[in-house]
């Protein structure tokens, strides 16, 4: 079996240590130059060497939202594309969204996408299952089915639409409860969004854009940690996107609720000001919100009100983005970004550290989400996910060196700090030197 | 001056002078036995229109004509794009025939910006009204009316609107006009009030150059200028209020009300009207309406833009000389 040794890079952001890779596991850990290979051939043992001084080695990243689009729109995703492009930005498991043609509320099509993930090997999909029947918010889905399928969902979601019928949504985090399972919700209170374009404020009320009020997230989450109160579950809020959602969340856990909940890189760097390019790379929902809000997320990241990380990976054609704003589909992508974007944003501005980043990337996300074999720390006997960044690389996005199969990127050109060197999972380089396996 | 006209925050106040003062100049034409400039002889105009309204269309073709332009008109129904054509093919499309200027309208807020800056064509790009963003002709025409009946026609060459009290009332959320008169009128030195019950004024409108009111009796005698919006039947099922009546009561201009408005001032009205809703037939067709006089006055002010955006340099009245002395 191949070995790999990692050298001198910083576990965490702390100890610089030797980490040996044997097969799929990690075999040991070591102060620098510890870790006796002296007495070997390289070469004839098969051990790859890995200098990485200067460079941070995290767990594998974990997205608990990604959308990989197969099946149905391979035209802007599909699961080996998707894959690649997680594993370009360091993750080694990402959970697919429901939101595909048909939907994923079947345990045929969970188990379809878990198999795809699994025969192309670059990143582990482990499905989310839908919550009612088409996202149609009416009917529970076989829920349990999904759970028991060879795809082992634990995660429920009809992200893209939020489950906004009180008792759908109360049966559904009162019946996962049975196996273990999570409704996560995307919270968007149908009515106050009909025909919303954007963030509803100073800049909507220039553009002549339809608002997507704050209270219409607010509102529902408010709610439904009521509900998970009320029930006794627990309740996961998908991409929060305001200051106001950010004090609820606080509030639902100083009172002990089990809620947790994530925020997208992009709502940490981003605001409604974009929007005034009528560009629609900047289209997203829930929608860019304001400075204040993007500072109140920072701040909830770094305090875990808010959980983890996710990036609400969202591929689109370019067609569906080169056209007029209220014609563009929303949605960013973000997996080969959303690293750069939390150095920038948590890292460098001194909010976080690197042990941070990898509970609020890795181990807690991992943990919401039951991702076996994921989000767990570096050290002997654990499973070989690792991702190797070097920090102090600058460079400008070009989506043009996206391994995904979409370029609906709201960075190009720009600056970003960090880098994603190597990504293995179960000991595997799925990427090496930057570059794809 | 700018390259297109999107909006008018674009404009500044030397800008917006210009282009009424250009108007005025415009305007003699019509008086005259044969109403033509050579002005854009051999020049291409697109009149592309994704929503039905012969007003403003028919207003910019006859501008257009007057300054001898070549104009295409056309209309999204029956067209390609009723076949699922996007608006960037449409426009490549146009500009491949050799057009030179596009006048659009939209139903999409910021579709005639995405045209003028995402590189798709090179042309110049008139915004004609789009979504609930802006129509900045119609601004311009109205601040016309304005100066005129407010300033005078030969006093107010050279002239802003400094001072003058402007009231918008109706429809603020859902009007591209009322965006564009807040902007255009700050610009020119007027002091804006817009009156509307809660429900149909933005989210946002706080850090816009103008004031708020709910109250309109108590606005009218403060306002040189009263602009009454068209407000959609439609708005009433989604409960931006509860009748049609009952908006007619504390927001209509009738008879009584505006015997409340100073005696020079003028109502307004961009058209079309709902008579009997935000204005009444007694209003409407009393002296001190100046809904005929604006929908000339838009001509006179498409035929200015025209001019200047595509032109050129040279003055329109001294190449109606050389016309003149042929």
């Amino acid at each position: 079996m191949t070995k790999i040794l990692i050298r001198g890079a910083k576990v965490l952001g702390g100890e610089v240590q030797d980490v040996l890779i044997d097969g799929e596991t990690i075999e040991a850990t070591a102060r620098q130059g510890e870790i006796d290979i002296s007495g070997t051939d390289p070469d004839a043992e098969g051990i790859t060497v890995i200098e990485a001084a200067g460079q941070i080695l995290l767990p594998g990243l974990v997205d608990l939202h990604t959308h990989l689009r197969e099946p149905g729109r391979e035209d802007s995703e599909t699961v080996l594309t998707g894959t690649r492009a997680a594993a370009s930005g360091g993750y080694t498991s990402v959970f697919a969204m429901a939101n595909t043609f048909p939907v994923a509320d079947t345990a045929g099509v969970v188990e379809q996408v878990y198999r795809l993930g699994q025969e192309h090997g670059y990143c582990d999909v482990q499905p989310i299952g839908a919550v009612t029947v088409g996202l149609e918010g009416k009917k529970l889905a076989e829920l349990g089915a999904m759970h028991e399928s060879a795809a082992g969902v634990t995660v429920f979601s009809d992200d893209g639409k939020c489950v906004d019928d009180a008792v759908i949504m109360r049966r559904a985090l009162e019946y996962v409860k049975a196996f273990g399972g999570v409704v996560a919700q995307h919270a968007q209170e149908p009515r106050l969004t009909e025909g919303a374009q954007m963030n509803e404020g100073v800049v909507s009320a220039e553009l002549g854009l339809g608002g997507w009020p704050a209270v219409a997230e607010e509102s529902i989450i408010a709610r439904d940690v009521l509900l998970a109160e009320h029930v006794g579950s627990r309740v996961h809020i998908c991409h929060l996107s305001t200051a106001g959602s950010v004090e609820i969340v606080r509030w639902a856990k100083s009172r002990g609720i089990d809620v947790t909940a994530e925020v997208t890189p992009h709502h940490l760097l981003l605001t409604d000001e974009l929007v005034r390019s009528y560009n629609p790379v900047y289209k997203v929902n829930p929608p860019l919100r304001t400075e204040r809000d993007v500072m109140a997320l920072r701040e909830a990241l770094a305090d875990g009100t808010i959980d983890i990380v996710a990036t609400d990976h969202a591929p689109h054609p370019h067609e569906d983005k080169d056209c007029e704003w209220a014609a563009a589909a929303m949605g960013m992508v973000g997996l080969e970004t959303a690293l750069s974007v939390v150095q920038h944003t948590m890292v460098d501005t001194g909010l976080l550290d690197w042990a941070g980043v990898a509970d609020r990337m890795s181990f807690k996300p991992a943990k919401i989400g039951r991702a076996t074999g994921h989000g767990r720390p570096v050290s002997a006997g654990e499973p070989a996910n690792l991702t190797l960044v070097d920090p102090a690389y600058r460079g400008l996005v070009d989506p043009a060196g996206f391994a995904s199969r979409s370029r609906n990127t709201p960075y190009e050109g720009r600056e970003l700090p960090g880098r994603v060197t190597h990504t293995f999972l179960r000991g595997r380089a799925t990427l090496m030197d930057g570059k794809l396996a | 001056m700018m390259r297109h006209l999107i909006s008018a925050a674009d404009l500044t106040r030397d800008d917006a002078v210009l282009i009424l003062d250009t108007a005025e100049e415009m305007a003699r034409v019509a008086d005259r036995p044969i109403k033509k400039l050579p002005t854009l002889r051999g020049r291409t105009v697109v009149n592309l229109f994704f929503e039905d309204s012969t007003r403003t269309r028919i207003s910019f073709e006859a501008a257009e004509k007057r300054l001898s332009a070549d104009v295409i008109n056309f209309s999204a129904k029956g067209s390609s794009v009723s076949k699922g054509e996007s608006l960037k093919d449409t426009a490549q499309t146009l500009e491949a025939m050799g057009v030179d200027a596009v006048v659009i309208r939209h139903g999409a807020s910021g579709a005639p910006y995405r045209l003028a800056t995402s590189g798709w064509i090179d042309a110049v790009v008139i915004n004609a009204g789009d979504g609930t963003h802006q129509h900045p002709t119609q601004a311009l025409l109205d601040a016309f009316t304005m100066r005129r009946r407010l300033v005078g026609r030969d006093a107010g060459l050279g002239q802003d609107l400094a001072g003058k009290r402007i009231t918008i009332v109706g429809d603020v959320l859902h009007s591209r006009v009322a965006r564009s008169n807040v902007d255009l009128l700050h610009t020119l030195g007027a002091e804006v009030t817009l009156v509307a019950p809660p429900t149909l004024v933005p989210v946002g409108v706080g850090t816009w150059p103008c004031e708020v009111s709910y109250d309109l009796d108590s606005t009218l005698p403060k306002s040189d200028a009263v602009m009454m919006l068209r407000v959609q039947r439609e708005r009433m099922n989604a409960a931006f209020f509860p009748t049609e009546r009952e908006y007619s009561r504390r927001y209509g201009l009738d008879g009584e009300r505006m015997a409340k408005m100073p005696e020079h001032a003028v109502v307004m009205h961009p058209g079309p009207m709902v008579r009997g809703m935000e204005i009444t037939a007694e209003v409407a067709d009393s002296g001190r309406c100046t809904v005929v006089e604006q929908v000339a006055n838009g001509v006179s002010i498409r035929m200015a833009v025209l001019y200047l955006l595509l032109g050129g340099n040279e003055s329109a009245v001294s190449q109606t000389r050389t016309e003149e002395s042929k």
